[in-house]
């Protein structure tokens, strides 16, 4: 079975952004860029399951401009197999990118689709679901552990909902999106960073692919969200509880 | 024929002359759905924040009509409870099915195209709960749109602010595309008004979803649901929240945390540390990927302040920080900050706190 990755680079999840002067977006230029936290969660759950003996090939995708070929080769030195790029601009919406992989789906006709839950920049939370409903597959969002049973061609997939935990049986093909706490990804090691240098990544168009991209969304602006005013550092636990009741009137 | 009429919705009652409720106005009629959660026969906090921010939309010519799926008795008196709570509903739709039973994403999203396509709302609104979050997008796919995740404001009909990158930045956005406009929304946003007895004097109108063209079952099952069982209030709407962290170092050592959560009747929460440290579930994460909440009074003991932990509670009215290290980013956003050990300064507040009222 064949399993397709979709991976997204973001800025670092450590860097602190900026927001531009001019409110037009955040500063991207000269900021440290990674694969998206979830992303590489989804990437390291193939990997597991590939190398269990279920799955065949990894295939990683991304879409976005030139620079995400480095996510990818990020990617195959994780040990994913090989990997496609679609060129297009760095503002696709996830409808965008959820008919990207739908038509990417329909061309390597993979057995399970894996991404992550949220980009950790647009913090969306969409792409799967749609994916999903595009594709009229099942979804299992919020991963936090999947199983696969080979014989019956299901997923057994622990959603982590806002109750507790949820357990749901996917029929396969499915989509997955991964929580953190689905697995610890790996570090790429020096060796598999130099064989990744010779695995394929294969470019495509949006138009190759026949999907029209549309945006139905505008960013105004954007700014940075109002600061707190500066608070005090206490010298006591009677200190504290004393502002608590007398000045905050909140016990 | 009755049957039909009363199984189809709002707008289209218009339309026909057989409809039961008459409305005087004909002008240009826009609605807005409210895809509603329920439990236990009541709807949840956050579906009752959904209709305040969907209510923003109305003027004296649209409606707001609320949308409740499930079976047996619980939905019915779920339904019967929604059509009187609020006075900006005008209409309940129930979708009574086995096949809503749980919150599976593939017959809920089919549901909400089937009800878009008989009701032709321009907008769809539900709360960014995991629930709205698995199954809007995916509706939103297959009715062709773009939705929009997590608004925390609603500037005019079409424009929204969102935060990004961890609540770093807010976004404004205007939504060009066709209808509808679908939107998950914060619920910590958009609180529920003092829920006095409403001083409308009829409950909105009932109808049933015809459900006749739905077809065949979907590819996914329920198993089982696993919750934790809490007497305390719930994590999303606690006046009160007290979190833990890794500093805690032990499952053991975090039950300082819920006597004193117990003490001030609050909501107890954990960053992602002390979760994945297994001190506590994690569902009681507060953070960009957990819950965000905006409790009147947040006590963060010993948490750093990650950027992802702050993401979930930097718009808490009073922020309480204890931490040993005083250069913890968490001082940075505190308004009372208390430097020392957690291990002393607990039992102490556990000693001079006033009982909760």
């Amino acid at each position: 079975m064949k399993i397709m990755v979709s991976i997204k680079r973001v800025v670092d999840y450590a860097v602190k952004i900026r927001v531009k002067s001019d409110k037009s977006g955040v500063e991207t230029k000269n900021v440290k860029m990674s694969m998206n936290p979830f992303c590489e969660i989804g990437l390291e759950e193939a990997l597991r399951i590939k190398e269990s003996g279920i799955g065949s090939e990894v295939i990683a995708v991304s879409m976005g401009p030139v620079q995400c070929v480095d996510t990818l080769r990020t990617g195959l030195a994780m040990g994913a197999d090989r990997a496609i790029h679609v060129d297009a601009p760095s503002t696709l919406n996830p409808l965008s990118v959820a008919k990207i992989l739908k038509a990417l789906v329909d061309l390597e006709k993979p057995g399970l689709l894996i991404l992550g839950k949220q980009a950790i920049d647009d913090d969306c939370n969409q792409t799967g679901q749609m994916v999903a409903g595009l594709l009229n597959w099942p979804q299992g969002t919020f991963a936090s552990k999947v199983v696969l049973d080979k014989e019956k061609n299901v997923a057994t997939v622990d959603r982590e909902v806002d109750g507790g935990l949820e357990t749901l049986c996917l029929d396969l093909p499915a989509v997955i999106t991964t929580d953190l706490r689905l697995n610890q990804p790996r570090y790429a090691t020096l060796p598999n960073i130099m064989k990744a240098k010779s695995k394929p990544i294969k470019k495509m168009t949006p138009e190759e692919l026949k999907v029209e991209l549309r945006s139905d969304i505008d960013v105004i602006q954007v700014t940075e969200p109002p600061k707190r005013k500066a608070g005090v550092i206490l010298s006591s636990v009677d200190e504290l509880v004393d502002k608590l009741k007398n000045e905050a009137h909140v016990i | 024929m009755l049957r039909r009429a009363a199984s189809t919705t709002f707008r289209r009652h218009l339309i026909t002359s057989h409809s039961r409720r008459p409305i005087a106005s004909s002008s240009r009629f826009i609605g807005t759905l409210v895809i509603a959660e329920h439990e236990g026969g009541s709807l949840t906090n956050s579906s009752l924040s959904s209709v305040e921010a969907a209510s923003k939309f109305l003027c004296k010519d649209n409606s707001l009509s609320l949308l409740l799926a499930g079976t047996g008795p619980s939905l019915q008196e779920a339904a019967a409870k929604a059509a009187s709570c609020h006075s900006s509903i005008s209409q309940v739709l129930v979708a009574d099915s086995d096949k809503f039973k749980y919150p599976l994403a593939e017959p809920w999203a089919k549901l909400v195209h089937l009800v878009q396509q008989q009701g032709d709302y321009s907008h769809i609104v539900t709360a960014s709960s995991s629930f709205g979050k698995n199954i809007l997008p995916r509706a939103a796919a297959l009715l062709d749109v773009s939705p929009i995740t997590d608004v925390i404001e609603i500037s005019e009909s079409r424009t929204f602010v969102r935060p990004i990158y961890a609540g770093n930045a807010l976004c404004t956005i205007r939504y060009t595309g066709a209808d509808p406009c679908m939107l998950t929304i914060r619920a910590t946003s958009f609180p529920v008004g003092s829920t006095a007895p409403d001083s409308k004097t009829s409950a909105a109108p009932i109808h049933q979803v015809d459900l006749s063209t739905f077809g065949e079952d979907g590819k996914s099952r329920h198993i089982k649901q696993t919750s934790q069982d809490s007497e305390r209030p719930d994590l999303g709407s606690a006046r009160v929240v007290i979190t833990g962290g890794r500093a805690l170092k032990s499952a053991e050592n975090f039950k300082m945390i819920e006597k004193l959560a117990e003490k001030l009747g609050a909501a107890v929460g954990a960053t992602r540390a002390a979760v994945d440290a297994g001190y506590i579930p994690n569902e009681l994460q507060v953070g960009q990927t957990g819950k965000i909440v905006a409790p009147e009074l947040y006590m963060a003991f010993g948490v750093s302040g990650a950027i992802q932990h702050i993401a979930g509670m930097r718009d808490s009215k009073v922020i309480v920080a204890v931490n040993k290290d005083a250069d913890a980013p968490i001082f940075q956003v505190a308004d009372y900050g208390l430097v020392g050990d957690l291990f002393e300064i607990i039992p102490e507040l556990l000693e001079k706190l006033p009982n909760k009222k």
